[in-house]
């Protein structure tokens, strides 16, 4: 299984055809304290790149984009209970949605685990 | 002599050396705690009282006469149509208790006014919200809304005998016209983002009735109030970003480049939120109609120019005016407002219904009966029945109160206010756009320079235990950690001098690193809220923990 | 000027310490085009309170009062007693002069309030939840319509005929611009609503019904088969009451599981006002908070574990959201909303029981009295304080003729539906606790004379 980010701090661990998607450490410790989340039903066909989720802090609210394309297998019903699991747990516990790739080969574009460290150090 | 029997001995008062222990009540001598009306009221408790009713026709009401309505008696808290026989309610009498507390009236005068105490108001003190304009509200406009002529009659009476109501709409109209040199205006709007959503369906009204209906872009800055975008959102617009010049204002060149015939106009706030003004409005407005678009521009802060600048000399095609920010009608903790919106002669033909005409003496209010006549492109009705009144009435009462000589010293005063505040803190607080020259009504600081850890959040609560309400943080979105400060004409130079001396020592302590300040406020009614806990968890409305239900019955 | 505390030298100081040598030097920026050199000269100079006094008390004149007149108006706005300390309270100037509450730590008082505004409110409505207040009824009304819109992703409403026709109009007017397909219809001067035939309409494509209770007649219909109906198809019942105190004496529309209840609340504490500022009433079920509009007060701890209260839920606003809010507003209607707390403290259920009671009795021998009159027909089988006469002639005339003689008679249909022969005899009338036996009776043979 391998991991992978987008600029924008989405990540996807990719297993066989399944994906999973949440969003960063980084991200997360930008957000403050994430009081929603609102996951995408099962079913829903996305483009890489659409808006997928969204995340909310007090005061503010942040679309999470889909890093490739596919349909949603299974939104994180546990956030919808507990969305401080996105600050506590960000990339294992918080994840956001699994889906199925229909284009593996969008991977390609994004960045690794090393890649990603050194974006976030950039910014 | 007599010795004194009483026991009270009157000495120098002792300093205080030490703790002193809580309160057993909560409350600190004038600062009282107060329970919510589920706590402290019943379902039988009122503070209202009901006559018998009279009797119709000189005898007994009847069967229609209320079972329970005797003096004296206590009510009871049911309606029981059963043998009355003159019960004309389908079967839909209420049966279950509604769940709602009554007070007694000396119990209601003590509960809000000990609730007023924890707010804080322009009454009390310096509230240099930035952008919100909060200026003294003149207590004559309080009086003549009061006039029964005026608050006392329905906006349904036949026109006759409502003539001196749609003369004060007629008359402010004619100020608000004259001090925007603009042609027209819709005085029905009920607040500033109301009159926004009026400007931008009129424009769109106007675009359809050219057959231009395919225009779907409005550009806005992004230093805009958020109601921008999500007003031409609503409207069916789709919203670009026009960025900002390093100096505060609309990149002009980009905006024009931007132009074309997909854009159906722009939004744009001036003087804007970084408290400058936009210097080529006229020409970015010659350069939008040059592309078939038209020119929204947000009112919001039309007191830093009123009586020196007229919109409508800039090109201006539609702009809502706040009443509470410019003509001093009351906020009231969070409205109501009014928003009238002025109109070009372009956009006056799609206006919204109703509105006041003269017709020969005779006053008159147009709406969907008589547009057909001479108002047939208007875009329709926004509000039931015709606006504010209670508003204009403030308004107008304000605007008459300082006619046009007054009208420009106030937005000189506020200006002057403005600038004072820069120019005294500047040198401790980074002010972003201060070498872009004067600013307008308000002031803007950034949070650069702070400690780390420290933020614009800390300075404002440390500013609640000076005595001042804060000014407005981190809001434009153009600047990090913004501190907004509008003083407004209103403030002598003392009250300024003495927010200068606190906000400079505040600023200090949160460029030192005081930890205090991260508890702050520390003498308000209540500490720093938990806002993460209430979204989490929404609680939005009491629930019993014994039911009242129950207890009624 | 009176409102203006700079002096001359604090004003030249202050220059001074700007460094600029005019006030003009802060006026820089403005082309010199747009610069106007001095007052405007077309409008008058500032003026003294007493001769402002004398101004506005003589437009004040010119108008006949609902206190000085019998006085039978409604459809949407209510003449009630409003208690003396009602007025008292709200012109306190720490809730008059406050802004909207966005420093919670200094506005517990604001935010108390609007909790027990919010609370009072649903538990009236029937909801589980209410928001801390809307302009006014109307657009309370329209915003429910697009909250439905968004909960249900379909874009076609119903409204009853019975809904206030200004509602319709704001309806119609947004719609035009969002798209939204509206079926609207007039009413029909016949004793019971059109329960049966909106059912009739609600298909696979219906994002809500609206209805109006007690509708713009003044009738009053059980609305439990219409939400069964709605909520068979997926869609919202939407319930608009712009007489809160009718709730005093029937079923609330939430009890009647209506999805989403909003209302115009001017009846409690607000007063006429020509038409506004009024207050917007809205709750709903709570599972649909997150799509609703408007400002949201909620419960909390400060940091020292003490209630409170703040502003919540505001992801939803313009302010944050911006192009994605739920709604463009961006205020509410506090003043108003703490006057109807207020007044409904002061009631409270005893109270309200009993005044609804008072207002429904009244209307009942109001109505008796009135059908008696030769030619005069009720309309209503069923009403709270307010029904329908259908009267041998037209109606607005009536009401014109009897205004000259110092009776404000009710609300002919003839001005809310310009053009509809159908309804033009129909005379809406009021009654409610101001109204005097005495009232009554003059109009009474006031209009038995005039039809004679």
């Amino acid at each position: 299984m391998s991991r992978y980010f987008t600029q924008d701090h989405e990540w996807v661990d990719v297993d066989g055809d399944i994906g999973t998607v949440g969003i960063s450490e980084y991200a997360q410790s930008q957000l403050g304290d994430v009081v929603f989340v609102d996951v995408p039903e099962a079913g829903k066909t996305l483009s890489k790149g659409d808006e997928a989720a969204v995340v909310e802090s007090v005061k503010a609210a942040s679309d999470v984009y889909s890093p490739v394309s596919g349909t949603v297998n299974e939104g994180n019903a546990a956030l919808t209970d507990d969305s401080s699991l996105v600050n506590s747990d960000a990339e294992a516990a918080g994840w956001f949605f699994k889906l199925t790739l229909s284009d593996p080969s969008e991977l390609d574009s994004l960045m690794d685990e090393a890649a990603y460290a050194a974006f976030v150090e950039g910014l | 002599m007599s010795i004194n029997q009483s026991g009270w001995r009157p000495t120098s008062p002792e300093a205080n050396t030490g703790n002193v222990p809580a309160s057993v009540t909560g409350n600190k001598a004038l600062m009282l705690e107060e329970a919510l009306i589920f706590e402290i009221g019943d379902a039988h408790s009122t503070g209202v009282d009901f006559a018998a009713p009279s009797p119709p026709r000189g005898e007994g009401r009847g069967e229609g006469k209320p079972s329970n309505a005797a003096p004296g008696t206590a009510p009871h808290p049911t309606l029981s149509p059963k043998g009355r026989g003159l019960s004309r309610l389908g079967n839909l009498s209420r049966t279950a208790p509604i769940g709602l507390p009554g007070l007694s009236e000396p119990e209601t005068v003590r509960h809000y006014t000990r609730l007023s105490r924890q707010n804080y108001g322009i009454d009390l003190g310096f509230f240099p919200l930035g952008s919100c304009t909060m200026k003294h509200n003149p207590r004559l406009n309080e009086k003549m809304a009061r006039l029964p002529g005026f608050s006392d009659v329905h906006p349904l009476q036949p026109v006759d005998t409502v003539q001196g109501a749609l003369e004060v709409i007629h008359q402010l109209a004619h100020w608000l016209v004259t001090l925007t040199g603009m042609t027209s205006v819709a005085m029905s709007p009920k607040a500033g983002a109301h009159g926004e959503l009026c400007g931008i369906l009129a424009i769109r009204a106007a675009l359809e009735a050219k057959g231009e209906g395919a225009r779907k872009i409005i550009l806005v800055p992004e230093s805009a109030h958020g109601t921008n975008p999500a007003t031409a959102a609503f409207a069916g617009y789709s919203v670009e970003d026009i960025p900002a010049t390093a100096e505060g204002r609309v990149d002009t060149a980009a905006l024009k480049a931007r132009l074309g015939p997909d854009v159906a106009g722009v939004m744009i706030t001036n003087p804007n939120t970084c408290g400058l003004f936009e210097r080529d409005m006229r020409e970015i407005s010659d350069a939008v109609h040059a592309a078939g678009g038209f020119v929204y521009c947000d009112g919001a802060n039309f007191n830093a120019i009123v009586g020196r600048v007229r919109p409508g000399d800039l090109g201006i095609d539609a702009m809502h005016i706040n009443l509470h920010k410019t003509f001093s009608t009351p906020h009231g903790g969070g409205g109501p407002g009014s928003g009238p919106v002025v109109f070009s002669e372009a956009l006056t033909p799609y206006a919204p219904l109703p509105f006041v005409e003269n017709q020969d003496g005779q006053f008159v209010l147009v709406e969907e009966e008589t547009a057909g006549e001479h108002h047939a492109g208007s875009f329709g009705r926004m509000v039931a029945f015709h606006g504010q009144m209670g508003m204009f009435t403030r308004a107008l009462t304000y605007i008459l109160s300082h006619g046009a000589d007054g009208l420009r010293q106030v937005s000189e005063d506020a200006v002057l206010n403005a600038n004072y505040i820069l120019r005294s803190l500047d040198d401790t607080l980074d002010a972003p756009f201060g070498p872009s020259g004067p600013c307008m009504h308000e002031a803007l600081f950034s949070d650069s320079g702070l400690a780390a850890g420290f933020s614009t959040i800390d300075i404002a609560k440390g500013l609640i235990d000076e005595g001042f309400h804060p000014m407005t943080m981190y809001f434009p979105l153009v600047v990090h950690g913004a501190m907004l400060v509008e003083p407004t004409e209103t403030e002598s130079k003392a009250a300024l001098d003495q927010f200068i001396a606190a906000l400079r020592s505040v600023a200090e302590r949160a460029k030192a690193g005081d930890p205090s300040l991260k508890t702050a406020p520390h003498f308000a009614p209540r500490a720093r809220l938990d806002e993460t806990l209430a979204a989490r968890k929404p609680v939005l409305v009491w629930k019993d923990p014994a039911p009242l239900a129950q207890a009624a019955e | 000027m009176r409102y203006l505390p700079l002096t001359q030298p604090d004003r030249e100081a202050m220059l001074a310490v700007i460094g600029a040598s005019t006030i003009d030097d802060l006026f820089v920026d403005v082309p010199e085009a747009a610069r106007l050199d001095g007052p405007i000269r077309e409008l008058p100079m500032h003026a003294s309170e007493m001769a402002v006094e004398r101004h506005m008390s003589a437009l004040a004149k010119k108008n006949l009062t609902a206190g000085e007149a019998p006085f039978f108006l409604g459809c949407g706005a209510y003449k009630h007693h409003v208690p003396a300390s009602v007025d008292h309270l709200i012109q306190r100037g720490e809730f008059l002069t406050a802004y909207t509450p966005y420093q919670p730590e200094i506005a517990q008082g604001t935010l108390q309030m609007l909790f027990e505004f919010q609370t009072q409110v649903a538990r009236l409505l029937g909801t589980d939840v209410a928001n801390a207040s809307m302009y006014d009824g109307s657009t309370a009304c329209w915003e429910a319509i697009v909250m439905a819109r968004r909960i249900t992703k379909r874009g076609r409403a119903i409204l009853s005929s019975g809904l206030h026709p200004h509602y319709v109009s704001v309806a119609n007017t947004m719609a035009k611009f969002t798209g939204d397909v509206l079926d609207t219809a007039a009413p029909e001067l016949v004793a019971d609503m059109d329960l049966d035939q909106l059912i009739g309409k609600i298909d696979d494509e219906t994002s809500c019904v609206v209805v109006q209770y007690p509708d713009i007649l003044g009738r009053i219909a059980d609305l439990r088969p219409l939400a069964d109906a709605c909520h068979a198809k997926k869609a919202l019942l939407i319930a608009v009451v712009t007489e809160p105190v009718a709730l005093g004496a029937i079923t609330s529309p939430g009890e009647m599981d209506a999805d989403i209840v909003v209302g115009e609340g001017q009846s409690l504490g607000v007063g006429l006002q020509f038409g506004g500022p009024y207050v917007g009433l809205f709750g709903c079920k709570d599972k649909y908070v997150r799509q609703m509009p408007g400002r949201l007060c909620g419960e909390t701890v400060d940091a020292n574990g003490r209630r409170g209260f703040v502003l919540t839920l505001s992801t939803r606003e313009q302010h944050i959201r911006r192009e994605k809010a739920t709604s463009n507003i961006c205020t509410n209607s506090g003043l108003c909303a703490l006057a109807f707390s207020i007044h409904m403290t002061l009631l409270g259920e005893a109270g309200l029981r009993q005044l609804a009671e008072v207002n429904h009795a009244g209307a009942v021998s109001a109505a008796e009295r009135l059908s008696q009159i030769p030619g005069v027909e009720l309309v209503n089988d069923s009403f709270f304080n307010e029904f329908t006469l259908k009267l041998p002639v037209e109606a607005r005339p009536v009401v014109r003729t009897l205004a000259d003689r110092g009776i404000l008679a009710g609300v002919s249909l003839g001005r809310l539906y310009p053009g509809q022969d159908a309804l033009a005899n129909g005379l809406v009338v009021a009654v409610t606790e101001t109204t005097t036996a005495e009232d009554v009776e003059t109009l009474a043979s006031e209009l038995q004379e005039i039809l004679a």
